[in-house]
């Protein structure tokens, strides 16, 4: 082992070390919020993650976005496989440690190549599609700033990597072919072997470097890569597996009904009746991100802001202010927030005055919503921002008394004649004897 | 036609086979009153031993709860819960997609378990045992587009009853762009139907009522009474009302059996 390979495996377990501890801060924020049981039918949790999130199945609903983010998906998946050769190089100062493998190690490299050249394209298209053609749900206001300067940082990067990895072949490819120091004739370019004449009249030293900068800048890049997914919505591509898991399997029209509620109500019909223990505060809906449930935090940081919900949105679409991507989007910038806040006072939470309903999302945007489903149907990786919107009326209803004024008509109506209108409940059964 | 309650049917020390919960629409608003006698002639006719709660009924509480009054939904759902389980009831049809979800899926937690189906699920049973027929009738060639209510497909899974009611009218269905799983919500979900919509450039209905009538129907045809209304509502906007008739499932059938 030389001193390249002792500093670079010094630099892949600091890459692995700080990508880890960003990973336990995310996993302590998503824990802040409150308990939900979704460890039923782990067997059910399996297929639909395997359909849902491996499978990508919700994503065909849109064709040529499925097609393009496939040649991403599987570009990412399977290179990985080469990554594993080139750390294992990196560590030991081996060259092309696999090739032992022979004529399927041709195959794997010239899989590798193939999908290297599909992201490429995928990723061109992908900008283009965010940056050129007008595509609606990547124009929309909430993605003004960081969240669009975010997406196509990831395209950069990607592009970046796939050209290293493209270059570093065609340069080992030109030094084995002039039999040149450790460089063996092993795998197969169809595609760097496009660049081979580019390349080709540089000396063996130049190429030597070539060959080691564009390693280096590749596998430095991946771990660069890596430890920028937790601050951004890139993160996806790690959360979408748990997070599909996790999915709600009830009917979508199954709201949860709450347990604190159902006690309350007990209690008044019945003063004689056992409540059922509840742990913590009781509170009659969501105000701030620790009021929402764990899976709602994870929903928060797997979405990839790509905007399915929001253009299916019955109150976008006719435009108003609601927009379920800027619901989850908000919910993860409150809940980065208040992270923030406990590392800074040495892991409690400091009172900032702030939360997530009304500082961060509207009274205007929540009385938007027809709770229609169309988001949650339409996510790819099943997020529920209608449980988010639900549960934050919750809290505008029953601890703030302060929902419209009309549906305050209305469950007074509802109070007094058991009916939303202005009915007597005499004249149910009118309709049985009217002509 | 002699509409009988469950207390009825006890006092006679018999009991119904199913529950018709007609709903507050069903009971109060003038052009679901339609519907529900529609559902009961349907009911009638297949000789299905059904009652109403009649004056019993109250609101499932469903736009309470999806309005974030948990409380109120709450009182609702057990003191309609006591009702039904006082007379023992274990079969229960619903011409409203949200009293169907409500009852189907929320009351359970709260103690009460029935067997929930929509109208176009029994009415789709009903046609296939051959209980009641419909051979062409007045609607045979015209041309229909269903609009899927969000609480009986996104919410519920079903998409399939309503249509193949509507394929043994010998009619031509037609479908709009959106539907199914995609289908665009007809504005009334979340209590919208209780209130004035948020500021916006358009309504909801208008944007789901354009996109039906873009395909020039005979009948929009529906499943829920707040679909009605705003459908309703948008084809008036659109000044469609004497070409263009909303139409719910039920009075299809019932209309095209001569009911």
């Amino acid at each position: 082992m030389g001193i390249e390979n002792v500093l670079f495996t010094i630099i892949l377990a600091a890459g692995a070390g700080l990508f880890t501890w960003n990973v336990r801060k995310i996993i302590r924020n998503i824990q802040l919020g409150k308990k939900l049981d979704r460890t039923d039918q782990p067997a059910e949790r399996w297929k639909i993650m395997a359909k849902v999130a491996l499978g990508q199945s919700k994503m065909l609903v849109r064709p040529i976005p499925a097609i393009l983010h496939l040649f991403v998906y599987v570009g990412f998946v399977i290179i990985n496989i080469e990554v594993l050769e080139i750390l294992l190089d990196g560590i030991f100062g081996t060259h092309r440690l696999f090739s032992f493998l022979g004529s399927f190690y041709d195959f794997l490299i010239a899989s590798f190549e193939v999908l290297a050249l599909l992201v490429l394209i995928g990723v061109v298209a992908f900008f283009i599609r965010r940056n050129v053609i007008y595509i609606k749900r990547f124009r929309q206001g909430e993605l003004n700033g960081w969240p669009r300067s975010d997406a196509n940082i990831i395209l950069g990067i990607e592009v970046l990597l796939m050209s290293a990895f493209l270059i570093m072949n065609a340069s080992d490819a030109i030094l084995a072919s002039r039999n040149f120091g450790h460089y063996i004739t092993a795998g197969s370019f169809p595609v760097s072997g496009f660049l081979v004449p580019l390349f080709d009249s540089l000396s063996n030293n130049s190429l030597v470097l070539l060959e080691r900068f564009t390693w280096w800048f590749h596998i430095l890049g991946i771990l660069a890569f890596l430890n920028y997914l937790p601050y951004s919505k890139h993160f996806h591509i790690i959360l979408a597996f748990p997070n599909v898991y996790y999915s709600n399997l009830e009917a979508k029209g199954h709201f949860t009904n709450m347990d604190a509620v159902t006690n309350e109500v007990k209690l008044m019909l019945d003063p004689s009746a056992t409540p059922v223990e509840i742990e913590g505060p009781i509170k009659f809906g969501a105000k701030d991100v620790q009021d929402l449930t764990w899976k709602n935090l994870l929903d928060a940081y797997t979405c990839t802001e790509c905007g399915r919900c929001t253009s299916e949105c019955p109150a976008n679409q006719t435009g108003k202010l609601l927009s379920p991507r800027a619901i989850m989007m908000k919910t993860r910038d409150r809940l980065e927030e208040v992270g923030k806040n406990i590392d800074k006072n040495k892991g409690t939470f400091v009172d900032d005055g702030k939360s997530l309903l009304h500082d961060y999302i509207t009274p205007e945007e929540l009385w938007a919503c027809t709770t229609c489903n169309a988001c949650v149907e339409a996510c790819p990786v099943n997020i529920d921002p209608l449980n988010i919107i639900v549960d934050l009326r919750r809290q505008l209803v029953m601890e703030e008394s302060a929902p419209p004024a009309s549906l305050s008509t209305m469950f007074n109506n509802m109070e007094n004649n058991g009916a939303p209108w202005q009915f007597s409940p005499a004249d149910r059964l009118n309709w049985a004897t009217e002509s | 036609m002699k509409i009988k309650t469950v207390a009825e049917y006890i006092a006679e020390g018999d009991s119904p086979e199913i529950l018709f919960w007609v709903g507050c629409a069903g009971s109060f608003d003038d052009r679901a009153k339609k519907v529900t006698k529609a559902v009961a002639k349907i009911l009638d006719a297949a000789q299905v031993k059904f009652a109403v709660l009649g004056t019993e009924e109250s609101c499932t509480g469903d736009p309470a709860k999806r309005a974030g009054n948990e409380f109120l939904f709450q009182m609702q759902a057990m003191q309609n819960i006591a009702v039904l389980n006082g007379y023992e009831i274990k079969k229960i049809v619903t011409a409203c997609p949200h009293c169907f979800n409500t009852l189907k899926n929320e009351y359970p937690d709260l103690g009460g378990n029935y067997d929930v189906v929509h109208h176009s699920q029994l009415i789709e049973q009903l046609l296939n045992d051959g209980k009641i027929k419909v051979e062409g009738g007045e609607f045979k060639g015209k041309k229909i587009t269903f609009h899927d209510p969000c609480y009986l497909g996104r919410a519920n899974g079903e998409y399939e009853a309503p249509r193949s009611v509507l394929a043994k009218l010998d009619a031509e269905l037609v479908e709009m762009k959106r539907c199914k799983a995609k289908g665009l919500c007809c504005g009334a979900g979340g209590a919208q139907m209780f209130k004035e919509a948020e500021k916006g450039d358009k309504e909801v209905n208008v944007e789901r009522s354009e996109e039906a009538l873009a395909l020039q129907p005979n009948i929009i045809a529906v499943g829920c009474p707040f679909c009605s209304t705003m459908m309703t509502d948008g084809v008036k906007h659109a000044e469609k009302e004497g070409t263009v008739s909303v139409l719910d499932i039920a009075e299809l059938i019932a209309q095209a059996a001569d009911l």
